[in-house]
C-alpha cells in the first residue's frame, strides 16, 4: 500500500526497507521472541531429559494445560476490549458443579455437557449485564461474582464432592481421537482456536474489538456497537469457562468446590504473556498459542527433572517478566542504533 | 528594544519512516509576536515540542539568551521561562481548574507542604484577568470546549515565562475568547515578553503578529515582516503555488426536504429547535463556542438522547438511538474533536478510513482487504493526507491530518445526510479550499449537508441558508443572499431575535 | 453542617458510609453484641492490614496500573523477619521491624523498576513477581514455618502492644493513613500521582516524569506489605509460607469500593479507608451472624457485588444531578 500516498514529499520519507533492517524488526517482534524462548525450552529438555522428546509424553502432556488454554482464548477478546474477567475459575466451578448436580440426578452425558455449557454462559450474561447495561468496570464486577459464584457451589456443597459421571462422559477429558494418540482436549482447543484466530482476524468483528479497545468513544461514533461487543465477549468467556469445566471435570471424574482455584489469574497470564496489551486494542491470536504451549512444555519439562513447584513458580515468574523485557531492550536498542545511522 | 532570545540552530527531528523536522534555523525576539506558518504536516508542532523539552531534537542546537541550552524535560523548559499552550487539549479532567493550572509548577509553602490557598487565588485572579466566569474549585470535565482551551491559557500565563508559545490557540475559541486572547498577548508584548503565535487563518496572523517564518516539509522556507507581505505572498511560500478561490461554492438545485427536525430539546443543552434540510442543500449552523450546536447535531446522530421533538426523515418519523442506527439511515456525522470522538489514535489510517462502513464491505463479516484498501487510497488522496504510508497509527500525524483522516473516513460512506462539525479546524488554506469544492460537489450531486462552523467567513461562503444559534436556541435563519457577518454576528450574539 | 461534611467526604463516599450504616444495621440485628465497644475494637484492629496494604494499591492504581504482588511481598517480608527472630533473639524488634520494611522496600523498588526502566506493564510485572516472590518465600524458609514458640515475645507484640488503650496495630494503620492523607494532597509527587494517571501526555507536557511516578508507587506499596508482613507474622505469631495469599484482591476491593477509579486518576485515600472497612466488618460478620462457614463466600461475594452495584447507582444518580443543575 505504501507507494500510493500522492501527497507527501518523497524527500521527506525515510527508506528503511532494507532487508537488515526488515530483520531487524522482526527479529524484535514479540512473536518472535516467544518462538525464540520455546525452542530453547524444547532443545533445552530434550538434552536434560530422554522423556522429554518423546511422541506420546508430548501429546499425553497436553492434557494438563488445554482446560486453561481453551479459556484463554475468549480472554483475548475481553482484554482486547480493555474489560477483564477475574471469574472465569468461579464459573467453571459453578458450571463442574451444575454438572455433577445433574448427573447425580441421574442425568445422561448429552445433558451434562448442555448443563454445564448452559450455566457457563449465564454467568457470563451475568457479568456481561452488570458490566454494560449498569456500566461498572469489568474488574469490579468480576471481583465480586469471582466469590459469588464459587461460594454457591460451596455453599450447597460444603466438603463434599460429586465424584460419580456416566461412563460415557470420560471421553472429553480423557479420550483420544479416534486411534491415535492425539488428545480430544488437544484437537478441540486447536479447532477453537482457529475460529476464534478467523474471528479476531479476518472478520469485521474482529476489527471492531480492536476499535473498542483502543477508544471505546471514536468507536461508538463510528457506528460500532460498543456495549453489545462487549457483553458477547463476556458470553463467550462464560460459554468457554463452560466447556473447560466440561473437559475438566470428565478429566479428574469429580467436583469439588475448590476445582480449577486460581485459574484465572493462569488464563490472564498466558493472554498478556501472549502480547496481547492489558489496556486493550493491540496483541494476536498466534503469541497466545506459543505463549501456552510454552508455558505447558516447560512445566512438563521441569517436572520431568524433579524440579520442584517452588522454582517452578519463580521461573515461570521471571519467563513472564523477559519475554515482556527482552522485545523492549531490544527495541530500545534498535531505536538508538537506527538514530545514531540517521546522524551519521 | 528587542533582542533574541530563543534561537534554533540547524534543528532536525526524525521519525520512524519521516523526517518531521530538517535543518531548520528559527530566531525569537523579545517584545514581538512571531507566527508560524505551514502547511498540516511541515513540522509546527514538533517544533514547538522541541523548544518546551517534550522531545528532543536529533540534531541540532537551542540557544537560550546566547548560551546553548538542553531541555530534557518539559520541566526544564518551563524553569527557563518558556511557557506553552500545546495543539491537542492536555488536560486532567479529573482535577480541579487550580490543580490543573499549577500541575508541574505547584505552590509550597516554606516546608514544602502545597499551598492550595495561594494557588486557589492565583487562579482566580488569572480567570478574572481572562475575563472567564469559572470556578477555579470546577473539575474540568465539568467545563466545555472553549472554557478548557480558555484554562490552557491561563496554564501557560500562570508559569513565568519569558516565552510564550501558542499552537493553534483560537481554533476552539468563538469571537470573544478569541478578542480576550488577543488583549492578552498585546499585553504581553508590551511587558517585552516574546510570543510564537501558531494559525491556519490569515486573519489573525495580520491582526496580532508582527513577523512570521514559513516551512515547507520540515524545512524553513523564509520570513520576513507580516506589515509588509500580502496573504498571497505568504501563502506561495507555504504551498509553492497561489490559491484558487476559497470558497468554490458551486450552484445546486435545492431538491425535497430530507430533514424536518421539530421542537427538538434536550434540557441545559437546546431548546425548541426546529429547522429544515433539503438535498443539494449545505445548511450552516453559526453561533458562538457553547451554543448547543454540537448537540443538536449528536442528538441527531443517535448519542445523546432528546428529551423532547421530532426527527422526519424522507417523510417518516425516525427515532435513532444510537449512531449504528443513524448511520443505517444514510447520516454521517464528522464529530468536533478529532482525538476523542474523530479518530481512533492507535490504529492505521486505513483501518480508521474503513472503520464505519466496516460492516458494509464485509461479505459474510470476512474482511476484505482489496476493497479496504481502494477505499482508503481514494478518499485519504482526495483530502490530501500527509503520511508514511498507510499502515502508520494516527497519532503519528500531525493534527491537520489527523482531521483529515476524520474527514475522508465519514466521506467514504457515502451519506444521503452529511453532517460536518468543525470539519476544517486545523487545516490549512491549500486543503481547506479542497474540501470546500469537494463538499459542494457532494451537495451538487444531491447530497445534503449541515455544516457547523465557528469561523464566520465558511458559513457565509458556504451555506445556501444559515441557521444562528444563541443560547441553545435557533435565533435566526437566514438565506445566502440576506446574511451577511453583521447580522449573522448580531443573531449569534442574541442581540437580534426572531425568524 | 451538611455542607461541610458533604465537603470532607465526597459523594461517593457519603454514599458508601451510608452501606456501612445499613450493614451495620443489618449485623445488630441479627447479633446485637455486633456493636460493643470491645467487637468495634476488634473489627478495626483486623482491618488495619487491609488498609495499610489497600493505601499502597491505592497510589498503584491511581496511576492507572495494579500490584498483584501484595500477598507475596507481605509473605516475603514477613518470612524474613520472623527468621531474623528466631535465629537473633536479642535483636531489637524495631530493628526487625525497620528491616522488614526495607525487605518490602527493595521487592517494591524491584518491581518500580520492572514497569519504570524496563517499560513492562504493570500487571505482567506484578502477575510474574507474585509467583517470584512467593517462590523466593519458600527458597527462604526451606518449606519450613516459623512458629509462635519460636518467636519471642517482643515480637509478637508489635502490634498487640497498647498507646493510650488503642492497640499499636490500630495505631500504626491510622498513622498510615494521616501520612498517605498529607502525602496525596500536599505534596508536589503525590499531586503527580494524579497526573500520570489522569493523561500521561498532559503530564509529559508539563514535565511530570512517569519513570519517577511509577518507580515510587511500587516502592511504597512495597514498604507498606513490609510493614504489614511483619505485623502479620507478629499478630499470628505464625510465617508461612501461604501467608496473604489471596491478599491482593481484598486490597484492589477495597480501593474499587471506596471508589478509586480502576483506569487512573481518580479517588481518595478516605474512600479506601471505608472501603477496607466495609470489607473488614464483612470479615467479620458473617462468623457472628451465624452461618454455616459454607455459606461465608458466597455472601461475601454478593454483598461486595452489591455494594458495588448500590454504589454505581448512586453515582450515577448524584452525576445526573449534578448535570441538571449545571444546566440550570
Ligand atoms: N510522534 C510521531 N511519530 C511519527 N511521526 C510524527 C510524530 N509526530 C509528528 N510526526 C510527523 O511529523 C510531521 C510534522 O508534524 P507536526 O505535528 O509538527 O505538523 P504541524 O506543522 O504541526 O501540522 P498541523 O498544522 O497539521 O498541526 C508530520 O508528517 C507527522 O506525520
Ligand atoms: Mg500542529
Amino acid at each position: 500500500m505504501s507507494d500510493k500516498l500522492k501527497h507527501v514529499s518523497q524527500s521527506r520519507l525515510i527508506n528503511e526497507t532494507s532487508f537488515k533492517e526488515r530483520l531487524i524488526e522482526t527479529v524484535t517482534k514479540w512473536e518472535f521472541i516467544l518462538i525464540v524462548l520455546f525452542a530453547g525450552v524444547v532443545i533445552f529438555f530434550s538434552n536434560a531429559s530422554p522423556y522429554f522428546l518423546n511422541y506420546f509424553n508430548l501429546m499425553n502432556t497436553t492434557f494438563n494445560f488445554m482446560e486453561k488454554a481453551i479459556m484463554a482464548l475468549p480472554m483475548i477478546f475481553v482484554i482486547m476490549c480493555g474489560d477483564i474477567d477475574i471469574s472465569v475459575a468461579s464459573i467453571l466451578a459453578l458450571s463442574s458443579f451444575a454438572m455433577g448436580h445433574a448427573s447425580a440426578a441421574g442425568a445422561g452425558t448429552p445433558e451434562i455437557i448442555l448443563i454445564g455449557l448452559c450455566v457457563g454462559m449465564v454467568c457470563g450474561i451475568f457479568n456481561g449485564l452488570l458490566i454494560t447495561g449498569l456500566k461498572i468496570p469489568a474488574i469490579a464486577v468480576t471481583l465480586g461474582s469471582q466469590s459469588l459464584f464459587r461460594g454457591i457451589s460451596q455453599a450447597i456443597l460444603g466438603d463434599q464432592a460429586y465424584t460419580q459421571y456416566p461412563e460415557s462422559f470420560a471421553y472429553f477429558g480423557q479420550g483420544y481421537v479416534g486411534d491415535t494418540l492425539i488428545p480430544f482436549e488437544l484437537v478441540l482447543f486447536l479447532i477453537l482456536a482457529a475460529v476464534m484466530g478467523f474471528i479476531l482476524h479476518k472478520t469485521s468483528y474482529g476489527r471492531k474489538l480492536y476499535a473498542v479497545g483502543n477508544s471505546a468513544t471514536a468507536a461508538r461514533f463510528s457506528g460500532v456497537p460498543v456495549a453489545r461487543i462487549r457483553f458477547t465477549n463476556m458470553v463467550l468467556n462464560g460459554l468457554f469457562a463452560g466447556i473447560a469445566a466440561v473437559l475438566l471435570t470428565s478429566r479428574i471424574g469429580s467436583t469439588r468446590p475448590n476445582i480449577a482455584n486460581g485459574w484465572d489469574m493462569e488464563a490472564i497470564t498466558l493472554v498478556v504473556l501472549g502480547g496481547v496489551s492489558i489496556s486493550g486494542g493491540k496483541g494476536n491470536i498466534f503469541g497466545v498459542i506459543i505463549a501456552i504451549f510454552l508455558l505447558g512444555y516447560l512445566k512438563f519439562g521441569m517436572g520431568l527433572l524433579n524440579i520442584s513447584a517452588r522454582s517452578m513458580i519463580i521461573i515461570t515468574g521471571f519467563l513472564l517478566i523477559a519475554a515482556v523485557l527482552i522485545p523492549e531492550m531490544l527495541g530500545r536498542f534498535k531505536a538508538k542504533r537506527k538514530l545514531m545511522k540517521q546522524q551519521a | 528594544m528587542k533582542k533574541t532570545i530563543l534561537e534554533l540552530k540547524d534543528i532536525a527531528k526524525y521519525f520512524p519512516g519521516i523526517k518531521a523536522l530538517d535543518n531548520v534555523d528559527f530566531t525569537i525576539r523579545t517584545g514581538e509576536v512571531h507566527a508560524l506558518i505551514g502547511e498540516n504536516g511541515a513540522g509546527k508542532s514538533t517544533l514547538v515540542k522541541i523548544m518546551t523539552g517534550v522531545y528532543q531534537p536529533t540534531k541540532g542546537k537551542i540557544l537560550m539568551e546566547g548560551s546553548e541550552v538542553h531541555f530534557g524535560t518539559a520541566h526544564d523548559a518551563q524553569a527557563a521561562g518558556v511557557a506553552a499552550i500545546h495543539q491537542e487539549a492536555s488536560m486532567f479532567t479529573e482535577l480541579t481548574v487550580t490543580e490543573n493550572i499549577f500541575m508541574g509548577h505547584h505552590l509550597r509553602k516554606k516546608g514544602g507542604t502545597l499551598d492550595w490557598k495561594a494557588m486557589r487565588q492565583h487562579t482566580q485572579e488569572l480567570l478574572d484577568r481572562l475575563e472567564l466566569d469559572i470556578n477555579p474549585d470546577t473539575l474540568i470535565k465539568n467545563l466545555g470546549t472553549a472554557q478548557r482551551h480558555m484554562v490552557e491559557i491561563a496554564k501557560a500565563l500562570s508559569v513565568d515565562a519569558q516565552l510564550v508559545i501558542m499552537d493553534e490557540p483560537t481554533s476552539a475559541l468563538s469571537l470573544h475568547e478569541v478578542e480576550e486572547l488577543y488583549k492578552i498577548i498585546r499585553q504581553l508584548k508590551d511587558e517585552g515578553k516574546a510570543i510564537v503565535f501558531i494559525s491556519h487563518k490569515f486573519d489573525e496572523i495580520f491582526e496580532i503578529c508582527d513577523y512570521f517564518t514559513v516551512f515547507r516539509d520540515g524545512q524553513y522556507i523564509g520570513e520576513g515582516e507580516v506589515a509588509t507581505s500580502s496573504v498571497d505572498e505568504i501563502v506561495k511560500m507555504m504551498v509553492g503555488r497561489s490559491l484558487g478561490h476559497m470558497f468554490p461554492k458551486k450552484e445546486a438545485a435545492i431538491g425535497e426536504a430530507v430533514l424536518d427536525v421539530k421542537g427538538l430539546s434536550l434540557p441545559g443543552f437546546f431548546k425548541n429547535v426546529s429547522f429544515t434540510l433539503h438535498k443539494g442543500e449545505i445548511l450552516g449552523f453559526f453561533g458562538l463556542v457553547g451554543a448547543g450546536r454540537s448537540e443538536v447535531m449528536r442528538t441527531i446522530f443517535g448519542i445523546d438522547k432528546k428529551s423532547e421533538g421530532t426527527i422526519v426523515l424522507n417523510g417518516h418519523e425516525i427515532h435513532i438511538s444510537s449512531p449504528r442506527l443513524a448511520m443505517q439511515r444514510g447520516i454521517a456525522y464528522v464529530p468536533e474533536d478529532r482525538q476523542e470522538q474523530g479518530a481512533i489514535l492507535e490504529m492505521s489510517l486505513s483501518h480508521n478510513i474503513t472503520l464505519p462502513q466496516i460492516d458494509k464491505i464485509s461479505p459474510f463479516g470476512v474482511l476484505n482487504k482489496k476493497t479496504e484498501k481502494t477505499i482508503t487510497e481514494e478518499f485519504g488522496n482526495k483530502m490530501e493526507i500527509k503520511a508514511a504510508n498507510w499502515k502508520v497509527n494516527a497519532n503519528t500525524l500531525s493534527g491537520g491530518n489527523q482531521q483529515k483522516v476524520v474527514l475522508a473516513k465519514w466521506l467514504a460512506t457515502d451519506p444521503d445526510i452529511l453532517i460536518l462539525d468543525e470539519p476544517t479546524k486545523g487545516i490549512d488554506v491549500a486543503t481547506k479550499a479542497a474540501v470546500h469544492e469537494f463538499v459542494s460537489e457532494m451537495a451538487a450531486a444531491g447530497l445534503a449537508v449541515i455544516l457547523v462552523s465557528s469561523e464566520l467567513p465558511e458559513v457565509l461562503g458556504m451555506a445556501d441558508r444559515i441557521v444562528v444559534m444563541h443560547e441553545g436556541h435557533v435565533s435566526k435563519v437566514l438565506n445566502r443572499d440576506e446574511a451577511n457577518s453583521d447580522n449573522v454576528i448580531l443573531a449569534a450574539t442574541g442581540h437580534e431575535e426572531g425568524m | 453542617m451538611k455542607k461541610s461534611i458533604e465537603k470532607i467526604l465526597q459523594n461517593r463516599e457519603l454514599n458508601l458510609v451510608g452501606l456501612i450504616i445499613i450493614l451495620l444495621i443489618l449485623v445488630t440485628i441479627r447479633s446485637p453484641r455486633f456493636l460493643e465497644l470491645r467487637n468495634v475494637e476488634r473489627i478495626v484492629n483486623d482491618t488495619a492490614i487491609l488498609i495499610m496494604v489497600a493505601a499502597g494499591q491505592f497510589l498503584v492504581i491511581l496511576t492507572g496500573g495494579i500490584d498483584l504482588s501484595v500477598g507475596s511481598t507481605i509473605a516475603f517480608s514477613g518470612m524474613a523477619a520472623s527468621m531474623l527472630n528466631e535465629a537473633y533473639p536479642a535483636m531489637p524488634v524495631y530493628l526487625i521491624l525497620l528491616i522488614g520494611v526495607l525487605v518490602g522496600t527493595a521487592l517494591g523498588a524491584f518491581n518500580g523498576s520492572c514497569v519504570a526502566f524496563g517499560k513492562i506493564p504493570p500487571i505482567i510485572t506484578t502477575l510474574g513477581t507474585m509467583s517470584i516472590f512467593r517462590g523466593f518465600t519458600f527458597v527462604l524458609s526451606k518449606g519450613q514455618w516459623v512458629t509462635a514458640h519460636e518467636m519471642t515475645s517482643a515480637y509478637t507484640m508489635i502490634p498487640r502492644g497498647r498507646l493510650f488503650g488503642i492497640p499499636n496495630l490500630t495505631t500504626w494503620a491510622i498513622f498510615i493513613f494521616i501520612i498517605m492523607y498529607y502525602f496525596v494532597k500536599y505534596t508536589r509527587h503525590g499531586r503527580e500521582i494524579y497526573a500520570i494517571g489522569g493523561n500521561k501526555t498532559a503530564a509529559h507536557f508539563v514535565g511530570v516524569s512517569e519513570k519517577k511516578v511509577n518507580f515510587m508507587v511500587f516502592t511504597i506499596s512495597g514498604a507498606l506489605c513490609g510493614l504489614a508482613g511483619v505485623m502479620w507474622t507478629a499478630r499470628y505469631a505464625a510465617a508461612v509460607n501461604e501467608t496473604a495469599t489471596g491478599f491482593e484482591l481484598q486490597t484492589v476491593a477495597a480501593c474499587v469500593l471506596g471508589g478509586v477509579s480502576i483506569a487512573g486518576g481518580s479517588g481518595t485515600i478516605t474512600g479506601v479507608l471505608l472501603g477496607a472497612l466495609f470489607l473488614g466488618i464483612i470479615n467479620n460478620a458473617l462468623p457472628v451472624v451465624n452461618l454455616s462457614p459454607f455459606y461465608q463466600m458466597a455472601i461475601q461475594g454478593f454483598i461486595v457485588l452489591a455494594a458495588i452495584v448500590a454504589n454505581v447507582l448512586m453515582e450515577q444518580r448524584n452525576e445526573k444531578k449534578l448535570l441538571n443543575r449545571r444546566r440550570q
